[in-house]
């Protein structure tokens, strides 16, 4: 299992188009990948739960990652955090 | 006539008659199934209409006649996402399992329950989806019902929609052959139907209020800049927004043909056209209008209208804000410009004979290092968020900018203690106002990333000019060679230590002077993000070497008089 903390940097937040693209990018893995701010854990599969978490700017949020590709799961989610996102 | 003002959120004008539509809400039919069979058979309608529903989503995607634009491919992508949501599906079936509703009832319940979720969010961005989560349950209702989208209907020419709301996926599939406007009874800026209509450049007011007093044919007038809706207005009026309109669309024609050029003379110099801004609101007109970035970040917003110095952390937002919505371009941010004639309430300035001579702006903050330093961190901080970098204004000699540095480095050692982020390589340059400093621009080059010349400053330093006294204004005058001769002078200087220098005065955007400042060598100028595009337009149809020329020229003339004849010839 691999974890990795972000600190959320586009201006919006997670708004609808990033969470499209992250819950597509996400179906291209077999591991199964969560998402945590504070104490609330979702999977990475659900629109509505990644909006639900109202992720805003400037938040800290956490990626759990578990599954036989969870290395390359994390280096494209790690690429989605650091550069793709501000771009959304 | 009656009007009524709603919030504009796709500016124009329209003009045409209204067409009223009301929304039929689906109705709970509260039959219940019986048995296993029919759950089963309930689940699978569920599944069938959520396909049929993508089925028809990815044919608008890809319907070429209604002009889509990439903001509404990624609307209609983030449907799709919102439709094979398993969460949706999980509490449909769940409501069709233990409550023994069918399909239709199953949904209208799971897409109730989450629209109130949405609407009970803090942020305004979030409740807006809620207008997107009811689009997708009345998409599944229409195909399980097998009935047909509102708006494949169509309209008669010049059509003004007027509407309780109406959904983005509606939005979308407007033809703006027909549909000119609509006026939307409820909705927000950030809704959805607000972007696609914006990107559509179909004029929009939302939020409007109560619309029952329009009737269908009703002649409408609706102004989507001022939120304004006319309703059966008299001959003067439409006259009036005729005109409006006419002189609207021309400029809106010629700005978006501006947005996107580079500001490139005919010979092939690139220049850079950036925006003065003063809070993060003003960060959308400064695209909106080509802007390439920040010339000048006014932080003197962040201390009025307040009794006490904002502490760090507010400070740290603002610029945070100003950072995030920069799309990775420069955003040049000068540090605190208090004192002259800008006064804060709890900061007591003594009261000065000469305040503009007096205790102001680096002064206050090389005197005050807790008040600079708070500044210098809150900027730091944000310097992670975009290309951020620091202004000293009113610098009179290089003693200044040294102890300024020091107390730049001091705030980054504080943050590199608290373990805190910052970009380490943060440009710092200053501002050129006073005539001391632009005759030392040789030896004020080599302690600084960038100059920019504050004209207005420098113009009334240089000629010993109180801008404020209207007795001696005629005398107030950028055009008088000694002052072009330090802005000449600064920007050689400049250009021979390899340093960036624009300008961020008026000067700027004052359209006669634009080929004079290129032909002295400029390619940066900061202005106010409405005047780009005029300026934009010049350097388009300049070529540098004739800009040189009337440079050249300007110098040999002996006063303003002059100048200012023989510039307006060339000026556009």
């Amino acid at each position: 299992m691999i974890t990795k903390e972000y600190i959320i940097t586009a201006s919006q937040g997670i708004h609808a188009r990033p969470a499209t693209t992250l819950i597509r990018l996400a179906k291209n893995f077999k591991s199964s990948i969560s998402l945590k701010k504070a104490d609330k854990t979702i999977k990475l599969n659900s629109m509505l739960n990644i909006l639900s978490l109202g992720i805003k700017s400037g938040e800290q949020i956490s990626i759990i990652i578990e599954g036989e590709d969870e290395i390359s799961a994390v280096i494209a989610l790690d690429q989605f955090f650091k550069d793709q996102l501000k771009d959304l | 006539m009656n009007e009524i003002k709603g919030i504009g959120v796709s500016p124009g004008i329209s003009i045409g008659r209204a067409c009223v539509i009301s929304k039929s809400n689906a109705v709970a039919t509260g039959t219940l199934l019986n048995d296993t069979n029919e759950i089963l058979i309930a689940i699978e309608c569920f599944d069938k209409a959520v396909i049929s529903a993508m089925h028809e989503i990815e044919g608008i995607k890809t319907n070429t006649s209604l002009n889509l634009q990439y903001e509404d491919i990624a609307i209609l992508e983030t449907q799709i996402e919102f439709l094979s949501d398993p969460q949706i599906r999980e509490d449909v079936v769940e409501v069709i399992n233990t409550d023994k509703k069918n399909a239709g009832d199953a949904v209208l319940d799971v897409i109730t329950n989450m629209v109130q979720i949405f609407l009970n969010m803090e942020d305004e961005y979030m409740r807006a989806r809620s207008a997107d989560v009811q689009d997708i349950g009345n998409r599944i209702l229409r195909h399980l019902n097998n009935s047909g989208s509102l708006f494949t209907q169509t309209f008669g020419l010049d059509t003004i929609i007027i509407a309780e709301d109406i959904l983005p996926s509606d939005t979308l599939a407007i033809d703006t052959k027909q549909v000119v406007g609509f006026a939307t009874k409820i909705g927000s800026k950030t809704s959805h139907t607000a972007i696609i209509a914006k990107s559509k450049g179909i004029p929009a007011i939302v939020g409007c209020g109560e619309l029952n007093v329009i009737k269908n044919d009703d002649v409408i007038i609706l102004d989507g800049t001022s939120g304004m809706l006319f309703i059966n207005p008299d001959e003067q009026l439409l006259i009036e927004y005729n005109q409006k309109k006419s002189v609207y669309d021309e400029q809106a024609n010629q700005l978006k043909q501006l947005k996107t050029v580079q500001p490139v003379t005919i010979d092939g110099t690139l220049s850079k056209l950036l925006a003065n801004i003063s809070s993060p609101e003003d960060m959308e007109a400064v695209f909106e209008n080509g802007g390439e970035g920040v010339g000048l970040l006014r932080t003197e917003l962040l201390f009025m209208n307040r009794d006490s110095f904002p502490t760090e952390d507010e400070q740290f937002e603002f610029y945070k804000l100003i950072a995030l919505q920069s799309k990775g371009k420069p955003i040049i941010v000068r540090t605190i410009d208090i004192g002259g004639d800008k006064q804060l309430p709890y900061f007591n300035l003594p009261i000065e004979e000469n305040p503009f001579l007096g205790y102001r702006a680096i002064r206050i903050c090389l005197d005050r290092i807790d008040l600079f330093i708070t500044q210098l961190k809150a900027i730091l901080r944000a310097s992670i968020f975009g290309d951020l970098k620091i202004m000293l204004p009113m610098v009179s000699g290089v003693q200044e900018v040294r102890d300024a540095k020091k107390i730049i480095e001091q705030a980054k050692t504080e943050l590199s203690q608290a373990d805190i982020n910052f970009n380490s390589k943060i440009e710092v340059g200053i501002m050129i106002e006073i005539p001391s400093a632009a005759i030392t621009a040789d030896i004020l080059a080599k302690e600084v990333d960038f100059f920019s010349i504050g004209t207005n400053d420098l113009c009334q330093y240089t000629l010993a000019v109180d801008r404020m006294n209207e007795k001696i204004s005629h005398l107030y005058d950028p055009f008088n060679p000694g002052v072009l001769r330090l802005i000449k002078y600064v920007i050689e200087q400049a250009h021979q230590h390899k340093i960036h220098v624009a300008m961020c005065g008026e000067m700027a955007s004052d359209p006669m002077a634009t080929l004079l400042l290129m032909g002295m060598g400029l390619t940066e100028f900061s202005m106010s993000a409405s005047a780009i595009p005029a300026i934009k337009n010049i350097i388009i149809n300049t070529d540098l070497n004739k800009a040189k020329e009337i440079s050249n020229h300007v110098m040999t003339l002996d006063g303003s008089k002059a100048i200012i004849t023989y510039l307006q010839e060339f000026t556009i």
